[in-house]
């Protein structure tokens, strides 16, 4: 088939013919390969994980869904993720809340006000933190972070216990604040430097244009890097929130491990799916095991519940890009 | 409304780079100016720093005098955004916010003055549209995205969102250049109709576009690169284009240099 190709056609001559095997039709198949890949990836660990979980849930002597505690010892056969599920919303939700604003801020400070030398060594450091392992915060939150979140607690509780947040007589410590604040300065690094990425690339004519209406500079972000980059920022909360989801070992160093549902975030308490998986794994016979994998799958859920409602949002405004 | 500039000894520079040398001119009220010269030459500095918009870049800064009916822009304590508010600006190429719609843009700068309120709002709008002969093709599209007009919709666009703030100066550095012959025509059109309430000053590098829309003609131009840029002539329009005083205007206009 090449030579056709290749000797340039005479004058009159039919066209060259299309080229069946060219680097193209490779590329093609590459990248079909590599999404098909990811698919059967997926199957298999749904499949490994539903496989693994229906025996336990077969022989869960509570309601899976409702029940809040988890004993699967061979004489207590009940478990239930309601708790769990609770914790691991409600501590992420925290450290978003905490972490949003200033990894926000952190980044527009870097994109648009900082000089430019400050901007790339704050940013290199940013990108360290971002590489600090989940132990290393876990054992940092526990031994050091523990009794200033205490203060902390001791005195919301005093002055804004009438909130049921801040609520209850102590004692506090190991809490869902602790636990939040830890994972809220972890997810810190993702969002700050993926927004900041966003926020320089907004066109300088944008910026230009609305500095040219006479906005100072806060307007001027907020009519054009804002919304510019309104996808990215959702995408790197969203990249931070996963995080936030899937924190194993961090928040099982500094949660209290209790199974209630409840808000209040400074008394000892608090507890998440991850955790709980990273504290009873060791110890957990096949039944056991079948339940955390269990548990695991509401996980894989959530997550997969929250990227489907951020994308949906993200594509709600695609006329706008 | 509109308001006369006098420049006198305006230099600008980029870091240590000086781009225009000591520009003075007096631009009329209620006229057009055209600013033309070879690429190069500092038009558009010289245009951006009517506006103090040349400062927005790193290391940019702007030496001499520029007054407005008298006041100086460049004075310490004046406040930038009022001078920008009242010097509109219209970029080369249409930049309208992607992310907003029509009415979004077009009052984009009436909501940074702080006016609110649907009414008044909508009524600026349809003003500033009408002003920009864009009124009729968009009415019925005002919530769509602004991005989705032709190129010389979005300019028309661009410049209903700059009067819709009632400027006093109009600032326009290649408003066609990105355009086809009927856009520009519409746009040549509107500076003509604009002149009526505002200072406009224009950039072009067409000569019958300078010829064709404006009263005055400033010819600026460059010794060689890395020199920084010099008003070689500024008279009247017809002047320039028939009986010019210098030599190098000459040349340029009749394209034999640049
Ligand atoms: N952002 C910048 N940084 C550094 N130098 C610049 C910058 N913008 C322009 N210059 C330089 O300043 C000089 C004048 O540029 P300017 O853009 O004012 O020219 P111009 O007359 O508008 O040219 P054109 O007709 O091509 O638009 C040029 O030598 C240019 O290289
Ligand atoms: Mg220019």
């Amino acid at each position: 088939m090449t030579s056709s190709t290749t000797t340039k056609p005479a004058a009159g001559a039919m066209l060259p013919r299309r080229r069946r095997f060219g680097a193209e039709t490779i590329f093609r198949w590459l990248t079909t390969g590599a999404g098909t890949a990811v698919l059967v990836i997926i199957v298999a660990i749904a499949t490994f994980l539903i496989a693994e979980a229906v025996p336990a849930l077969r022989d869960n002597k509570e309601n899976f869904f409702t029940y809040k505690e988890w004993f699967t010892g061979p004489a207590d056969r009940k478990f239930g993720i309601a708790a769990l599920a609770f914790g691991t919303v409600l501590s992420a939700t925290i450290a978003l809340l905490l972490a949003v604003p200033v990894a926000l801020g952190i980044a527009l400070f870097l994109s648009h006000y900082a000089p430019r030398r400050i901007s790339t060594t704050l940013g290199f450091l940013i990108d360290l933190l971002a590489a600090v392992p989940s132990i290393v915060f876990g054992l940092w939150g526990r031994d050091y972070l523990v009794d200033p979140v205490k203060d902390l607690s001791a005195w919301l509780n005093e002055y804004m216990g009438w909130l049921p947040l801040f609520g209850g007589d102590g004692p506090f410590g190991k809490s869902v604040l602790l636990g939040s604040i830890v994972l809220a300065i972890m997810v810190l690094p993702i969002i700050t430097s993926l927004s900041r990425e966003v926020f320089m690339q907004t066109p300088k004519a944008n910026e230009e244009a609305a500095l040219a209406l006479g906005a100072t500079k806060w307007e001027m972000i907020r009519t054009s890097v804002l919304p510019y980059g309104r996808p990215g920022i959702i995408a790197a909360v969203l990249l931070g929130l996963g995080r936030a989801l899937g924190e194993t070992i961090a928040l099982a160093m500094t949660l209290g491990t209790t199974f209630v549902i409840s808000f209040n975030l400074v008394e000892t308490g608090g507890n998440s799916i991850a955790a709980n998986i990273a504290n009873k794994f060791g110890e957990a016979d096949d039944f056991g095991r079948g339940a955390l994998i269990a548990s695991g799958l509401v996980l894989f859920t959530i997550t997969l519940i929250v990227n489907m409602t951020a994308r949906a949002i993200v594509y709600r405004r695609r006329e706008f890009r | 409304m509109a308001k006369r500039i006098e420049a006198s000894g305006v230099t600008a520079y980029y870091g240590a780079f000086k781009a225009i040398d000591s520009v003075s001119m007096t631009i009329e009220p209620k006229s057009v100016t055209a600013l033309i010269g070879p690429s190069g030459c500092g038009k558009s500095t010289f245009l951006r720093s009517i506006n103090r918009m040349h400062e927005v870049l790193p290391g940019a800064r702007v030496e001499g005098r520029l007054t407005v009916d008298h006041q100086d822009i460049y004075e310490r304590d004046v406040d930038v955004t009022a001078v920008r508010r009242m010097i509109g600006m219209v970029f080369q190429r249409p930049n309208p916010f992607p992310t907003m719609s029509i009415f979004d843009n077009v009052v984009a700068g009436l909501r940074l003055n702080g006016v609110r309120g649907k009414a008044a709002l909508e009524e600026a709008a349809e003003k500033a549209l009408r002003g920009a002969n864009l009124w009729n093709e968009v009415k019925d599209r005002l919530k769509k995205p602004g991005g989705g007009l032709s190129g010389g919709q979005q300019q028309r666009l661009c410049i209903a969102r700059t009067i819709a703030v009632e400027p006093q100066i109009v600032l326009m550095d290649e408003p066609c250049s990105a355009l086809d012959p009927i856009s520009t025509l519409a746009i040549e059109d509107l500076i003509s109709q604009l002149k009526d309430k505002y200072t406009i000053v224009i950039v072009t590098h067409n000569m019958q576009q300078a010829a064709r829309v404006s009263d005055r003609t400033a010819f600026f131009s460059i010794e060689k690169t890395g020199d920084p840029g010099r008003l070689v002539e500024y008279d009247d329009t017809q002047k320039i284009f028939t009986n010019p005083a210098e030599r190098k205007t000459e040349d340029y206009i009749t394209g034999r240099f640049g």
